[in-house]
């Protein structure tokens, strides 16, 4: 168990971020959304710690109501494709023969386009938006899971127990729900961790080039791209969600490396 | 090694694999920009005040955005072989001579961001396998652990502020004729990309150093840096030429945000710029050549993999064939 103890730290860092997400705006100390333009671009002082936006918003406070947005987004995004691309996966290596061929020759079209190239052209074309953003990155990311799980359920394939289920009436669906399913967890939690990092800098980067969130909803990336002609002036502006963006992805990065290492140790012994 | 028919059937196998590939691609594109092509026109027409309906329609047939879905497919197809991909919606300019006038401006910036990546890197990696566990294999693995957790649009805004903006050390904007002012885009791609290098070779190294030929050679009294420069570092530069093909994948993608940001004149920023004027035919000539690219170097990466590495068994389809 005391391999467990290393990733305690990592847990309560990332927890602590899910809750400052989830209960934003009863954190946030000022409204993020009131505009007051006699308090325009203040640097960071007592009242506004991290100073105000050219609208007089408070930063501290889209910030703080931004990460539900990030954070929220890119973690609905990161479950969908996950479970979506296991389920894909685990079907085709499970099936095999045709539905196998047809799904991974897919899978392949998907891996053929470089990724932000084809999430920038899909975002573009269904006109924005963070909905758009997070179809566009699924569409592409889902092979990164399905083929994944095929390959764990094609190692698994030929276990006596599955046959075993098999004589003791269980239905093929019933299997792959109930004996396939939770033997393939572990590897794939361990990579939807440590990819949830890159998804937050896909969905911010989106937002960043006008083709995610929408103003003026607090969102990470948008607010960088609202303060980007103040870089000079105001740097507050942008360097705070800057920094925000850096420390969630940095959290989520740890916990991935953290449980890869525990993981695969566990695998060796 | 691969003896002679069996490389050439291998790579006929890929080259038909690729085939249809590069279908599904192109389908996908041309599919996908349908989905939303009508408004093109109603784009086209929006800072023109009212125009007749009769008048969207007549440029619609014009532009054959009103024949069914398989003949404009089958004609763009055509075209894109043979290098005609239409006219820009906005600007009325040949699409593939856009497009390849402004390539070289992005293989330039991929070109240097690649070198820079490579020159700081390598060396960085080797020192943190070699010197595992201590203070400066913890301190290059800190700096990497950081490149890697920044997403490209704050390294680039970032390094505006300080070296250009406070120190007023570079030129922010980028233009050919300024050989400097493709350090900073280029740093740019070259700060995420050199973070991940180093991490990976540092692996590499680790798990080669770990195999029982290098204790073999240990006990035979050869030399740590013998084993290292003639052995180690060999074997570990072959997953490297992967690495490297699959990150043209993010160069290709970054090249967009970065050539945004420092308004460099390459695909990247004609294709962020075709989007916001919903010009079509820029952005699917942009998606399916730099698929095309993508899946080309891949490809010849692969093949270069294999025959490079003794281990990797193409006979019997095990090799990194999909």
């Amino acid at each position: 168990m005391r391999k467990y103890h290393a990733l305690i730290p990592f847990v309560i860092l990332a927890s602590l971020l899910l809750v400052v997400a989830l209960f934003a705006p009863a954190i946030a100390p000022l409204d993020p959304y009131a505009q007051d333009l006699s308090v325009a671009l203040l640097p960071p002082d007592d009242t506004y710690l991290l100073g105000t936006d050219r609208y007089g918003r408070d930063v501290l406070s889209r910030v703080i109501v931004g990460s539900r947005t990030t954070l929220g987004a890119s973690l609905a995004l990161l479950i969908v494709i996950s479970v979506g691309g296991t389920l894909i996966g685990a079907v085709a290596g499970y099936r095999g023969g045709k539905i196998d061929t047809a799904l991974m020759r897919l899978s392949d079209v998907a891996l053929a386009f470089p990724a932000m190239v084809f999430a920038i052209a899909v975002a573009g074309v269904l006109g924005g938006g963070l909905v758009s953003a997070a179809v566009a990155i699924a569409l592409i990311s889902w092979p990164k899971y399905a083929r994944l799980a095929r390959g764990l359920v094609l190692q698994m394939r030929s276990m006596p127990y599955l046959a075993a289920a098999r004589f003791a009436g269980r239905s093929e669906t019933e299997i792959l729900i109930y004996h396939v399913m939770p033997n393939i967890a572990a590897p794939i939690i361990v990579t939807a961790t440590a990819h949830l990092g890159t998804l937050i800098m896909e969905m911010a980067g989106l937002s960043f080039l006008g083709l995610g969130a929408m103003p003026p909803t607090a969102e990470w990336g948008a607010m960088m791209n609202n303060g980007r002609s103040l870089l000079q002036t105001s740097p507050w502006v942008i360097l705070s969600p800057g920094i925000a963006i850096f420390i969630a992805v940095s959290i989520f990065n740890m916990l991935g490396d953290k449980l890869r290492d525990v993981f695969d140790t566990h695998l060796n012994e | 090694m691969i003896e002679g028919i069996g490389l050439r059937k291998y790579i006929a196998g890929r080259l038909v694999g690729l085939f249809f590939v590069l279908l599904g691609v192109t389908f996908f594109t041309f599919f996908m920009m349908q989905f939303a092509a009508d408004d093109a026109v109603d784009k086209m027409y929006d800072d023109r005040g009212a125009v007749s309906e009769e008048l969207k329609a007549e440029r619609r047939h014009e532009l054959g955005l009103d024949r069914p879905f398989f003949v404009q497919y089958g004609t763009w197809l055509m075209g894109l072989a043979s290098g005609d991909m239409g006219k820009s919606f906005i600007s009325g300019k040949d699409v593939f001579e856009t497009f390849i006038e402004k390539l070289p401006q992005t293989i330039w910036l991929m070109a240097v961001s690649i070198l820079m990546t490579l020159t700081v890197s390598l060396p960085l990696g080797i020192i943190s396998a070699v010197k595992r566990d201590e203070s400066i294999d913890y301190i290059i693995r800190f700096f990497s652990f950081i490149g890697n957790s920044l997403p490209n649009f704050f390294t680039a805004l970032l390094l505006i502020y300080f070296l250009a903006l406070k120190m007023n050390l570079l030129p922010i904007m980028g233009n050919s004729e300024n050989m400097r002012s493709v350090i900073l885009p280029a740093l740019t791609l070259a700060i995420a990309m050199g973070a991940k290098y180093t991490r990976q070779m540092r692996t590499a190294i680790l798990e080669e150093m770990n195999k029982p030929y290098v204790a073999g050679a240990r006990s035979r009294g050869v030399a740590e840096s013998t084993i290292l420069f003639k052995s180690v570092l060999r074997s570990s530069l072959v997953p490297l030429i992967t690495l490297l093909a699959l990150s043209i994948g993010s160069l290709l993608g970054g090249t967009a945000i970065v050539e945004t940001i420092f308004m460099w004149d390459g695909v990247g920023k004609m294709a962020v710029d075709a989007i916001i004027m919903r010009d079509y035919p820029i952005i699917q000539a942009y998606v399916v050549w730099m698929s095309i690219i993508y899946v080309v170097v891949n490809l010849i990466a692969d093949i270069m993999c294999d025959y490079f590495d003794p281990r990797a068994e193409i006979y019997n389809g095990g090799g990194s064939a999909p």
